[in-house]
């Protein structure tokens, strides 16, 4: 066990983690943020994703050990003073959610994706996103609400 | 006084109730459900296809730390076998599973014990300590294979793998038209014979399999959370395995992170988690990883078709005949046998024609079992004839799609054909979804592209592929199932309750779990009702708050439980009639009901639903006899199944060196009636179109000889991802269904 101090979604914590524990468990258990969710155990899926200093990451391929001193944002940072991002508006209004498992990782690299990328083509956006695995959407309506948020 | 009339719902693109919560990170899935001093369980697996246990030594993994239990199929106690509900006909032979093999494991991922440890990584880790001595034995993974002779025998008690046929003329209680043998032999007629392999799929989910079971002890009450479609047929499998008595078990499937069938199962671990809960007293959670979800959870597909055309020279589809061989894997679960019987009416497609017979035979092998997966025995049917049919174009030398307007089923033959496989479609629109698709793709146009792509003698050339559809939904009618062997009924349940403060509360029996069915059931009351859509809450998945429900499967959840919802309404209408009657002091026949608002006619009395509703509970002033309460429920059992049908095309552009297909566009027309909210129906589409794609060209489960999963995770088994997939061109026709 040793002590990290990381910063999520602006509020600085202090954890006890183990070597071998995972950002996403840290963040699901140790800290209760259990918006962000686990898809596999081979940092395939991107259903975990979150911004680690802004660039989107799979927090099942990052050690909590890592996060130490950095900050770090989940869906739960997402929205502000209650508004909902662009992108989580954009994600309801063009019926980009089924269930809606994939759907926090899903926006977090759409955010990050368009902090790189403000205007990105459809090519790109399907490009962009390929980290990120779908099962029921086929894509179509996430890669509309991603030019939908891009035009915002 | 009359309130402003609510738009009407039914059609409206409404955004959907569920996202709130699950864009902003607030989803319920199974992982996040937690109980104050619950225990970890952790399910050691078999690493054989098909080995005995000669012994299992649990002493190193019960002295590690945090262990606080280690049970095998010896020490876990089980009032009976998993339950499998589809006894197909009484050659079905039917092995006794149970949550934890005792003698052998018959495939890699077999549940043989499970670790119980204060936490998940002590019971993670204390797994590796529980040894177990195998007798290996050689393994048969393939369909083909084990059916030979001299086959590993998977089930000894058979002495064979063959897990029971079903034949048309024999099983079917709708009778053909004619038998399919004389047209195969006339001379007259041009015949094909196909011979097709339908991959082993994996689900895949995106959110994993898990279970928390917690308890009031003294009470002998549970709850069981598990992320299932099928929260009331859990309960009663439940019951029948772990010995708890129904009402004292209540199944709760919270946000549930999609199905595709793969959540429609009575799992061995859903059975281990409150087995282990009543044994041990306390709570216990177990969550699927994601590989070992790849050999726990359920496959689809998996079976060789043969199917046979045969057809006058100029194209009149005259016989169809089908002989199929499909995977059961290990064991038989909850509906498996019955999977491939699905298809049996379907094989003729949307075509018209004389001659039928179908024929299947399940087979045992060293693999996961397989059951419901997307569409389950339909999209197999789909597959095959549509194939078959440009095989018989080919042959032809006939344009496809000429040769499908030559043989649908056509217009005039509604409402309710009954078509060459016994089945009476009720309504339907073959030529009219195909010709809107021919025309959004510019048949010619593409056919003219395709022609210049060959004559350039370059490598990249365009194909183009067609799918014109009918499938069984809504299923089932009771009576039906029972004439199939299924052992339950099809009907589902919905109750309508007006709340003293003028909201409705609707309780559906079905349990979507991103169908969104919160948002369309409540455009449905809210339209009935005369109340604002925002009014409305839809709460289902919990068996204690919907004790009435049969679940979502089977393209059954608007189909069935929308309907039931409706019949609920009716009943709510005719009681508030009857009050509103009783408080303006006329005659019912003397109300006209519109937004809410019964009115006198020719007068300016009304009565709004809402303090109707208030006025029924507080009882104060009803008619004589009238019960109190503005609520009712209605169980639903659908006459026939519902018949959508549409006409997709796929153009791709091969590279013909390296043969990696591109799609350049993907057009379908559907037709689904009416339609309740564009926006679902359509991201209902795009789900089962990629999944189409996804199985065409990228999905597969492989084995090795020995048994084991050479695809099994998810960086070896190919999901296709958002640069694999094109956009999609929909559009619709709507032919409302006259039942």
């Amino acid at each position: 066990m040793g002590r990290i101090a990381v910063t999520v979604n602006g509020h600085r914590h202090e954890v006890d983690v183990d070597p071998r524990d995972l950002l996403v468990y840290t963040l699901r258990e140790a800290l209760g943020l259990t918006g962000t969710n686990v898809g596999c155990d081979t940092s395939s899926c991107g259903t975990c994703t979150v911004h680690l200093n802004g660039e989107s990451v799979k927090s099942c391929t990052v050690l909590a050990v890592q996060a130490d001193g950095q900050e770090v944002t989940t869906i739960e940072g997402l929205a502000t003073n209650g508004d909902m991002h662009p992108m989580q508006q954009a994600f309801t209004e063009n019926h980009a959610l089924q269930c809606g498992y994939c759907t926090p990782g899903m926006i977090m690299a759409a955010v990050s994706l368009l902090a790189d990328n403000p205007s990105p083509s459809e090519d790109e956006i399907r490009h962009g996103l390929e980290g990120n695995l779908c099962r029921c959407t086929g894509y179509h309506n996430i890669v509309k609400a991603v030019q939908a948020a891009a035009s915002a | 006084m009359a309130t402003t009339e609510p738009k009407p719902q039914i059609g409206q693109r409404r955004l959907r109730k569920e996202d709130p919560e699950l864009i902003t990170g607030q989803g319920n899935f199974i992982d996040n459900i937690s109980v104050a001093g619950m225990l970890w369980i952790h399910v050691v697996r078999s690493p054989y296809a098909h080995a005995t246990i000669k012994g299992i030594d649990t002493s190193k993994a019960e002295r590690a730390e945090g262990v606080v239990a280690v049970f095998t199929g010896e020490t876990l106690e089980f009032a009976g076998p998993l339950v499998m509900a589809w006894p197909i006909n009484d050659q079905v032979k039917n092995p006794a599973h149970f949550p934890l093999t005792k003698d052998k494991a018959r495939y890699v991922g077999d549940p043989v014990a499970v670790v119980v440890a204060d936490s998940r990584a002590g019971a993670k880790d204390a797994a590796e300590l529980v040894e177990v001595d195998w007798e290996p034995h050689p393994a048969v993974t393939s369909i083909k294979d084990a059916l030979k002779d001299g086959a590993p025998i998977i089930h000894e008690e058979f002495g064979t793998n063959n897990a029971g046929d079903w034949v048309f003329e024999r099983d079917s209680p709708a009778p053909r038209r004619n038998p399919s043998g004389p047209y195969f032999e006339d001379p007259e007629l041009v015949t094909i014979k196909e011979d097709y392999y339908l991959a082993r799929l994996i689900p895949n989910a995106m959110e994993p399999r898990g279970v928390v079971v917690d308890l009031t002890a003294s009470m002998g009450e549970y709850t069981v959370y598990s992320s299932t479609q099928i929260p009331h047929i859990l309960r009663t499998t439940l019951t029948i395995t772990c010995g708890i008595p129904e009402a004292k078990l209540r199944v709760v499937a919270p946000d549930v992170g999609g199905g595709f069938g793969s959540k429609l199962e009575a799992y061995p671990e859903d059975a281990i988690c409150l087995a282990v809960a009543k044994k041990l007293g306390k709570p216990v959670k177990w969550i699927e990883e994601r590989s070992e979800g790849y050999v726990a959870t359920l496959h689809g597909r998996e079976m060789h078709q043969t199917i046979e055309l045969a057809a006058t020279k100029d194209g009149i589809l005259k016989a169809v005949r089908v002989n199929l061989t499909a995977s059961m894997g290990a064991y038989l679960r909850i509906i498996t046998p019955g999977i491939p019987m699905l298809g049996a009416w379907l094989y003729a497609g949307p075509y018209d024609c004389e001659g039928y017979d179908f024929q299947y035979t399940n087979v045992f092998t060293n693999n996961t079992f397989t059951d419901a997966y997307r569409g389950a025995g339909r999209p197999e049917a789909t597959y095959a004839i549509e194939r078959a049919m440009d095989a018989l174009a080919r042959k032809l030398g006939m344009d496809p799609i000429d040769l499908r307007m030559k043989n649908f089923i056509t217009n005039d033959k509604f409402p309710n054909y009954t078509m060459v496989t016994g089945l009476t479609i009720d309504s339907a629109n073959y030529t009219g979804t195909t010709e809107k698709m021919l025309d959004i793709l510019d048949y010619a146009d593409i056919r003219k592209k395709q022609a210049d792509s060959r004559a350039s003698g370059g490598t990249k050339v365009i194909g183009v592929g067609f799918s014109t559809w009918l499938e069984m939904c809504g299923i089932a009618p009771s009576r039906v199932l029972a004439a199939l062997k299924y052992i339950a009924g099809g009907w589902d349940a919905a109750t309508v309750e007006f709340l003293p403060t003028g909201t409705v509360r609707v309780l559906t029996g079905v349990s979507p779990h991103g169908q969104g069915n919160v948002t369309t059931m409540a455009q449905i009351a809210a339209d009935q009702l005369g109340v604002d859509f925002e009014d409305v809450e839809v709460l289902h998945g919990d068996s204690q708050v919907v004790p009435l429900g049969l679940d979502t499967y089977g393209s059954r959840g608007l189909a069935v439980g929308g309907v039931a919802l409706y019949k609920a309404g009716e009943k709510i209408l005719a009681k508030a009639r009857t009050l509103a009657a009783h408080q303006l002091e006329c005659s019912e026949e003397d109300l006209e009901f519109a937004g809410g608002d019964f009115t006198v006619k020719g007068t300016d009395k009304s009565a709004n639903i809402k303090a109707l509703g208030f006025a029924a509970w507080a009882a104060h002033d009803l008619p004589d006899g009238m019960e109190p309460g503005l609520t009712a429920t209605h169980l639903y059992d659908p006459p026939n199944f519902s018949w959508p049908n549409g006409s997709h095309a796929c153009v791709v552009e091969v590279d013909t060196e390296t043969g990696a297909v591109e799609i350049i566009r993907y057009v379908a027309v559907d037709d689904c009636g009416v339609q309740i909210n564009p926006n679902i129906v359509q991201g209902q589409l795009h789900g089962g179109i990629t999944q189409g794609i996804a199985e065409a060209l990228f999905e597969e489960a492989l084995y090795d000889s020995e048994g084991n999963l050479l695809t099994g995770n998810m960086t070896s088994y190919m999901i296709p991802g958002p640069p694999e997939l094109p956009s999609f061109e929909l559009d619709h026709t709507v032919t409302p269904s006259p039942t």
